[in-house]
């Protein structure tokens, strides 16, 4: 069952002296009951503003979100529907999502829908507590009193509280800590495994992305540029961008390497370049780049690069090892010219 | 400096920062050596001590602060300098980049402003010098039209320009070590991989010597050559760095290897270190990640483990960890 449908949306932006900005152009994406999706991409590529429209804080431009069969209406001055508590929503910094001056047991309640009563509420908040790790006597406390992890997993806490069918999670992990980073991470996957909630999880982190994700999806400039099951996704990416992405992510290896440089800055998304999106910072780029390219079916995935199956040619492999990673094209932005030293 | 001096050696260092119930010490007895030219890494989780042995090395530590041990830079023992003698050592002997580049520019200056202004303090140079200067330091960064940078404001610039303008200020009076605290957290990876290759390109053409400071193991293998892992204040292992994270001796290293996503290798579960970091305020007698060990014996319980040299060529502190793992110790 898809619990979240996301549909042609686009997002724009008014910004003055800039003209409009169209932070998401047009994305298709589903999430399953159960499923974890992954949406990864640069600072300013519109994964956050994809996930305030998913779940209503911002009304789209354009198209529409589906939770269920029921569609999202942007959060208004009226109070929302008790139908769509069936979304909640996981922020980067959980500091700011508790309230300081209240303490968890109060703002746990809150959540837990009204018909249940008496000790049955109670007994669901000591569930909760318990779901996410914490012991039962943090609920007489105040957000201040715990970690940023502890903090966390108290939002999660929070966002169960309504039973939701769909978890969106911007950045979860980012503010926390390797260690804390891992809990959250692998609660959150038991979580979506045991109660069958999809959750969207962005993140500019591939790596975190690669231990929770079943699919995930490339975001660049406001559009998916890659979308395909994570494993295969990161073993063999085939966008040049999602390629890029891997590899700059720096690894733990015995003969060490500088991760690659990708050459120039994300654009200015009120300019966007013309043609493939992506054609300003690609080493790929030829004439048939300048027309923009349709995100299109491959074997195992969806990509949006005329080129994937010549580059894929080039490149002679399409698997992408680590070990034998070869990097001899001097970049440039880092003029580094790394040989791999296996 | 006499040769085969190192630029930096810190002997015996204790920090003590003042608490509600008298001194806490956050920095117990750290021995760290930086050679001139090095990339050093120093890794751990949040609260071991990593930032304040930074912020000691500049003393910019908060009031109250009692510091004991040595530290010898350039020839020049910083703990007994007075206030003029750190103001040659700072930014022109070293100098800091910090996690945050928002708040470590000023948003209501110009780029040029802010980096002119310490040239001219810190080289002596007039203003069109000066100016001559930065724009070669800007451009040195990568950062396109230099000229046209530093009449920008600093939020007319994304996360990781900015990160490169910061960069730029901390390396304008030529600093023979630039201590990094978590300059690249924050940003892209992307960006990210941008900010390492300038780091080792600076080292490579003026001998700039690091001493950087992260949490990411894979940014510790890619850039840096030797490392030391921080827990609590101490340090609970350091050697080469490929050999440290290949084959970790101690178990609070091991840990946090588990509890790191791995990227490109097979897809598993993370595995937290259980329990919390101990605070500073939590004495214990024995070794400080004892209680989340899960090698530990009652030996651990009983003292400090000493720091032990190891047969290829690292310092351990752990004293299960020779049997558990096979590292023969030097003079046990």
């Amino acid at each position: 069952m898809t619990a979240l449908t996301i549909e042609q949306v686009e997002v724009s932006y008014r910004a003055r002296g800039r003209g409009s900005v169209r932070a998401v152009a047009g994305v298709d994406l589903q999430v399953a009951a159960g499923e974890v999706v992954g949406l990864v991409g640069e600072s300013g590529c519109g994964k956050s503003s994809l996930a305030r429209v998913a779940a209503g804080l911002t009304a789209p431009t354009a198209g529409r979100i589906l939770i269920g069969d029921t569609p999202v209406a942007p959060v208004g001055w009226r109070r929302r529907p008790a139908a769509l508590t069936r979304l909640q929503m996981i922020f980067q910094d959980p500091g700011g999502s508790l309230n300081p001056r209240r303490t968890i047991e109060s703002q746990l309640l809150d959540g837990i829908p009204a018909d249940l009563t008496g000790s049955a509420r109670t007994e669901r908040l000591v569930q909760l507590l318990e779901r996410v790790g914490m012991s039962d006597d943090a609920r007489r406390h105040y957000p201040h009193q715990f970690s940023g992890g502890q903090r966390q997993r108290l939002a999660i806490a929070r966002a169960l509280a309504t039973e939701p069918e769909i978890i969106i999670a911007d950045e979860p992990v980012t503010a926390l800590d390797a260690s804390a980073q891992a809990q959250v991470v692998s609660l959150l996957l038991s979580l979506v495994r045991e109660l069958d909630v999809g959750l969207l999880f962005i993140s500019h982190d591939l790596a975190l992305v690669h231990e929770i994700a079943d699919r995930t999806a490339v975001m660049y400039l406001g559009k998916i540029v890659e979308q395909a099951p994570t494993r295969a996704l990161m073993a063999a990416p085939r966008h040049p961008y999602t390629r890029a992405l891997v590899e700059a992510i720096p690894q733990i290896s015995a003969h060490p390497n500088l991760p690659n440089v990708l050459r120039g800055e994300v654009p200015d998304p009120a300019q966007v370049p013309s043609g493939c999106r992506f054609r300003p910072r690609c080493a790929h780029a030829r004439a048939i780049c300048l027309t923009e390219p349709q995100l299109r079916e491959v074997p195992g995935g969806l990509v949006s690069c005329h080129r994937v199956e010549e580059i894929a040619a080039e490149n002679g492999v399409t698997e992408l090892s680590v070990a034998k990673r070869s990097v001899t094209e001097s970049s440039v932005t880092g003029e580094i010219a790394m040989e791999a030293s296996e | 400096m006499s040769t085969g001096e190192p630029l930096l050696t810190i002997d015996g260092l204790s920090v003590s920062l003042p608490g509600p119930a008298g001194p806490v010490p956050v920095i117990k007895q750290l021995d760290l050596r930086v050679d001139a030219g090095e990339i050093v890494g120093i890794a751990g989780e949040s609260g071991s001590g990593k930032s304040l042995t930074a912020l000691t090395l500049l003393n910019l530590l908060p009031p109250g602060a009692v510091v004991g041990g040595s530290i010898r830079f350039d020839g020049q023992d910083l703990l007994s300098l007075d206030r003029r003698g750190w103001q040659g050592v700072r930014g022109s002997g070293i100098s800091m980049v910090f996690q945050d580049s928002t708040a470590a520019l000023h948003p209501m200056l110009t780029i040029g402003r802010q980096l002119t202004e310490h040239i001219r303090a810190g080289l002596g140079l007039g203003r069109a010098a000066a100016r001559t200067r930065a724009t070669e330091l800007l451009d040195q960064m990568r950062i396109p039209h230099p000229d046209r940078a530093l009449r920008a404001y600093p939020h007319q610039f994304s996360g990781g320009m900015r990160q490169r303008v910061a960069i730029a200020i901390a390396l304008a009076c030529r600093p023979r070590l630039l201590i990094a605290d978590e300059p690249t957290t924050a940003l892209d990876v992307t960006v990210q991989a941008g900010i390492l290759a300038l780091l080792e390109e600076q080292r490579r053409e003026s001998g700039l010597a690091v001493l950087f400071i992260t949490h990411d193991l894979g940014v510790l293998s890619a850039l840096t050559r030797r490392a030391y892992i921080f827990y609590a204040g101490r340090v609970m292992e350091s050697g080469g760095t490929a050999d440290l994270l290949t084959a970790p001796a101690h178990p609070y290293t091991a840990a946090l290897l588990g509890a790191r996503p791995h990227g490109l290798s097979a897809q598993r579960t993370l595995r937290a270190i259980p329990g919390a970091p101990v605070l500073p305020d939590q004495l214990l007698p024995g070794c400080p990640f004892e209680p989340r060990c899960t090698f530990a014996e009652d030996s651990c319980r009983s003292g400090p483990p000493p720091q032990v040299p190891t047969t290829s060529g690292r310092t351990l502190a752990c004293v299960v960890a020779p049997d558990l793992t096979g590292e023969p110790v030097v003079n046990r």
